[in-house]
């Protein structure tokens, strides 16, 4: 069993023996794949709906809204999506599980936005060698536009973590050349990945950073980091966490007096949260945070009163959801993925093969999505896969994000470091 | 220095949050021998209840009173309903009781409330505090004394009243309280309302520190069944005092220990208290109970 | 010890042979979730000795079957070795681990234990995640599924379903013949009366020390059946709700007899499931409310159910061993109760 090629060799008489002897275990790519007929196609995801991160299962109920309104509008090329969405409790074990049923049980067509950098860690050999596409996962991690080599049938969708944090590296060096940099960050591949990513975009101005301090998700504060940070005498603060912490971290600093210019991350920078460190820390809290975005913000009314994507979403929420928390930024995030699955559906015409949409989804230019921050648009190229790589800077100023200057590209920044 | 004073300082307002429900676990313990795994979740409910009724206009404060009523309500509702019919079974089996009122209560809260993380109004007020450069907020300095105070009137209530001491004598022996006329099924009711208004207050303190979401109390249950062990697991001052202590120990270690940082300092100080059983089996200021062995 | 008599056998011949048809009847997908049930009714049985049978609360079996699952993962990963020699080793790894906690448990008496024990499964991730050199850190490590060997007319998923039911199989044999003799009568002496075990010779450093090494062997074990259907292991993987879900498991199967490990491990494996079924919006309200119901109505848990209604029915009084070995005699002796 030493090497590979045996292994490869035993693997397939394995298979071919299974294939003899059940006739169906494992599918092979064919011309008519499983999961469409002429009147539905059938999608899988997990989600949380359970456990320490049910907060993002709404992702799910979004994507669901969404297609019951396309549903409703007469489908996709006149066939109806239906999803087939489960709870994972964000355990890898139990993600698998369900994603053999969906594959094997449920034959669906795709796995769309599975959630969790673990969860599609664990799920992504088996639907890359079932050639099952694993479509716009819910996670930033890089690794899904990187290791397409390896892992074909896979594809991201929101900007990575370290597209994001090169960006706010590049703003500190424009800005605010002379920073001693302090940085509070989730002790996780997430947190991980917006480290590499302010490393490189600082390049060999690393050693600007004075202090690096971790919270682990099982804290019940960043009290103690937050005093750390400021006794390293760091007068940029960059937070790399999930909203509590995020909240936690911009209300203590206040508490504390300490004041440097704060840079938050993108998923922690949602209206309602800003709203809620305002309110305990007062305005000196998160005024004049800087942060980017890619999405429009539900929460934000004044903004997005006239804007006919909001409309639509509000529309959409109150009939499918109608006891929803519209300002919940998830609900958003799901109905605007589940857009471009739909999107790359169409594209892919009435005759629709896993392999067809892989290419559409490898190929696409979508400047449409209603609820993309204006101008962002979803682009790849099957050498290319990371979907969203635009985003604004933006200033909280008050009582809403300021955008500064124009929409960026992460796109050169994240070619750069293949 | 200052950082050294500082650390210490934001650890005794970490460690009051987790002192607070610490008293809540203790009060459960010594009524009736068991480790409530739902208190945290208990608190938490309350607390969002406490939100709502701020939410429609009541004033902190008030919804605070009003909060512990119905928490103390709810408590002795949830022992008569739930926890009476299996108390006769072995303990094991409340113990998983109280394992389904956690996931059945945080899956409830979810559900009516969303999981969207809300701000808590702070019953203190929020001016930013300094001495001797050292920065706290009132609302740490409020946790504490609050909890103090709790603390007070709950080894009054258990020294100085009928009620009291019957409870005290209800768990001890319950065969001979029994005899003596004392209803022992009320009095492990009492003590179930009792132990949840103390949680309804713990999760007022706590919400406007850790912000309010379905899990907030998930991480502090840990830490306040540590501190609980620590100090004792059948002594509200063990509790309150292992809370104090733990706090300042997982900053310092995070703070000043390379090896452990805040990575590990959970780990280690959860290896600490392991070490303080060995030595001390029942916690700092527990009685030396006789040892099976 | 009493000889197996004709109707264990005849139950124990029933349950082989509907396990080893299962993969010809059920959907593929379904074959894949028993070899989960497999795993977790290893683990519980382990629970169910160290628990039901001497009294020792454990929270943190989780703990070892992530040490079982990552000594797997880890030979599988870095050094190429296959799995039928990691799991042994899970085995051994998890059982010496199991003796050590053992010792230190013998200082500890009740909740105390309890809390310890949960200290432990909570820390396991944060130990995951540090050791980033040997456990890939945060990130985990992908295995390599299990293909049938030549010759084999089965799917991958076919022969590691065989493969880990045989093990259960095995490991269930195992203990049967450790509780039935000597070992299991001073497990539950120990449990029942402490002191007059103890004036009668038994050494209770010894047993529960080595009840302690058995289970964690158990779980280790388990670990390993965990980590390879999966194919990947990390942190998040191993959680304290795993721990916490091994417990219940173990006393709504039934803490008081073995059955109870295997429907334990049918109910944690599929609960979820059904629970989703019946509200998708908040799962966990049915599944903490069914977990609630069913130790009202079933506190000997569902196994202890089934007996006592079939003695019901049979009108015949509950025979003693049964009652021995209920842990309704209070097994675990925590708070007011054991004071002096």
């Amino acid at each position: 069993m030493t090497s590979p090629v045996r292994k490869a060799a035993i693997g397939i008489f394995a298979a071919a023996f299974a294939l003899a002897a059940t006739g169906s275990t494992i599918a092979p790519v064919s011309a008519a794949d499983p999961g469409v007929t002429d009147t539905e196609i059938v999608l899988g995801g997990t989600h949380p709906y359970s456990g320490p991160a049910s907060a993002y299962g709404n992702i799910g109920k979004g994507i669901g809204a969404y297609f019951s309104y396309v549903n409703d509008k007469g489908g996709v090329n006149g066939r109806k999506i239906k999803y087939i969405d489960k709870d994972d409790g964000y355990s890898p074990p139990q993600a698998v599980q369900l994603v053999h049923q969906m594959v094997e049980q449920d034959k669906v067509f795709a796995i769309f936005d599975t959630l969790g950098t673990a969860v599609n860690t664990a799920i992504r050999p088996y639907l890359n060698q079932n050639g099952v596409p694993q479509l716009f996962v819910a996670t930033g991690a890089s690794t899904w536009g990187h290791d397409y080599q390896k892992f074909p049938w896979t594809i991201g969708w929101q900007p990575d973590y370290q597209a994001e944090a090169a960006l706010y590296a590049q703003d500190i060096l424009l800005n605010h050349p002379k920073a001693k940099i302090g940085v509070l960050y989730q002790n996780d591949d997430y947190g991980e990945d917006y480290n590499v990513g302010l490393k490189r975009g600082l390049g060999k101005h690393q050693d600007q950073i004075v202090k690096m301090a971790s919270y682990e998700t099982t804290d019940p504060s960043v009290g103690s980091q937050i005093s750390t940070l400021k006794a390293s005498g760091a007068d940029v603060f960059l937070i790399f966490a999930t909203p509590k912490f995020a909240i936690q971290a911009m209300v203590i600093a206040a508490q504390q007096s300490w004041h440097p210019t704060i840079y938050l991350n993108n998923v922690s920078g949602a209206v309602p949260f800003m709203n809620a460190a305002a309110k305990a820390g007062g305005l000196s809290a998160v005024n004049g945070v800087i942060s980017t975005i890619y999405l429009k913000d539900p929460a934000n009314h004044a903004r997005y009163a006239g804007d006919a994507g909001m409309k639509l979403y509000n529309e959409i929420m109150t009939k499918y959801l109608p006891s929803a928390d519209k300002d919940d930024g998830n609900y958003l995030y799901g109905v605007s993925i589940a857009y471009t699955m739909c999107d790359v559906l169409k594209k892919a015409g009435k005759d629709l093969t896993r392999k067809k949409v892989m290419d559409i989804a490898t190929n696409l230019v979508e400047k449409d999505n209603p609820w993309a921050y204006p101008g962002v648009m979803i682009r790849t190229s099957p050498t290319f896969r990371y979907p969203i790589t635009q985003m604004i800077a933006a200033k909280w100023l008050a009582t809403d994000w300021s955008p500064t200057g124009l929409l960026v590209d992460t796109r050169a920044m994240t070619m750069a470091e293949k | 220095m200052h950082d050294l004073a500082q650390q210490i300082v934001s650890g005794l307002a970490q460690g009051s949050i987790f002192a607070s429900l610490a008293l809540a676990l203790v009060l459960i313990y010594r009524a009736m021998g068991i480790i409530n795994f739902a208190q945290g979740e208990l608190a938490m409910f309350t607390t969002y209840i406490a939100w709502q009724l701020t939410q429609m206009g009541l004033p902190i404060w008030l919804a605070f009173a009003a909060t512990v009523v119905v928490a103390f309500a709810g408590g002795v509702a949830l022992e008569r309903i739930v926890i009476r019919p299996v108390e006769r079974a072995n303990q094991l089996t409340v113990v998983i009781v109280t394992l389904g009122l956690f996931i059945s209560i945080n899956g409830l809260a979810g559900w009516f409330w969303g999981y969207i993380v809300k701000a808590f109004p702070t019953p203190f007020p929020t001016t930013p505090l300094q001495l001797g450069g050292v920065a706290f907020s009132a609302q740490d300095v409020g946790v504490i004394v609050v909890s103090v105070i709790t603390l007070g009137l709950i080894s009054l209530f258990f020294q100085k009243t009928k009620l009291g001491l019957a409870m005290r004598a209800a768990a001890l022996y319950p065969e001979q309280s029994r005899v003596l006329g004392i209803r022992v099924g009320w009095m492990l009711a009492l003590g179930w309302g009792l132990a949840s208004a103390v949680g309804a207050i713990s999760g007022i303190m706590i919400a406007p520190v850790v912000f309010l979401d379905p899990n907030m109390m998930q991480s502090v249950l840990v830490y306040a069944f540590a501190a609980a062990v620590l100090g004792g697991i059948e002594s509200p001052v063990g509790a309150v005092v292992g809370g104090l202590v733990l706090g300042v120990v997982i900053n310092l270690l995070g703070t000043y220990v390379e090896a452990i940082g805040n990575e590990l300092r959970l780990a280690a100080a959860l290896a600490i208290i392991v070490v303080v059983l060995l030595v001390r089996p029942a916690g700092l200021f527990g009685h030396v109970t006789v040892q099976r062995v | 010890m009493p000889r197996p008599n004709a109707g264990l056998l005849t139950r124990v011949a029933i349950a082989v042979a509907v396990i080893a048809l299962l993969p010809w009847v059920v959907p593929s997908f379904l074959v894949f979730d028993l070899i989960y049930v497999a795993s977790y009714a290893i683990a519980i049985l382990g629970l169910i000795i160290l628990t039901g049978m001497n009294g020792q609360i454990s929270l943190g079996h989780g703990a070892f079957m992530a040490l079982g699952g990552y000594v797997v993962a880890v030979l599988a990963h870095s050094a190429g070795w296959p799995y039928w020699i990691g799991v042994p080793l899970a085995a051994i790894a998890s059982g010496v681990a199991g003796l050590l906690i053992g010792l230190v448990a013998l200082r500890l008496a009740g909740v105390y234990l309890a809390l310890a024990t949960f200290s432990l499964a909570v820390a396991t991730p944060s130990f995951l995640k540090h050791y980033k050199s040997i456990t890939g850190g945060f990130d985990g490590m992908s295995l390599q599924p299990v293909q049938a060997p030549a010759g084999v007319p089965l799917s991958g998923q076919q022969w590691l379903y065989y493969v880990a039911w045989a093990v259960a199989g095995v490991v269930f044999l195992l203990s049967a013949l450790l509780v039935r003799g000597q070992f299991g009568r001073a497990l539950r002496a120990l449990r029942d009366n402490p002191i007059a075990a103890v004036s009668f010779g038994v050494n209770p450093y010894f047993y529960k020390t080595a009840a302690f090494g058995w289970s964690a062997v158990l779980a280790g074990i388990a670990g390993g059946f965990y980590a390879i259907p999966t194919a990947y292991v990390s942190p998040d993987t191993f959680t304290s709700a795993l721990s916490i879900t091994l417990l219940i498991g173990a006393v709504l199967g039934g803490i008081s007899t073995f059955w109870g490990a295997l429907v334990g491990g049918i109910v944690v494996e599929f609960l979820p499931l059904v629970a989703q079924q019946i509200n998708a919006a908040a799962p966990s309200v049915v599944y903490g409310v069914a977990l609630i119901l069913v130790m009202m109505f079933l506190p000997d848990g569902i196994v202890g159910g089934l007996l006592r209604l079939t003695y019901r029915f049979r009108r015949a009084p509950p025979q003693p061993a049964l009652e021995s070995s209920t842990p309704s005699a209070a097994p675990v002796t925590v708070g007011p109760q054991s004071r002096e």
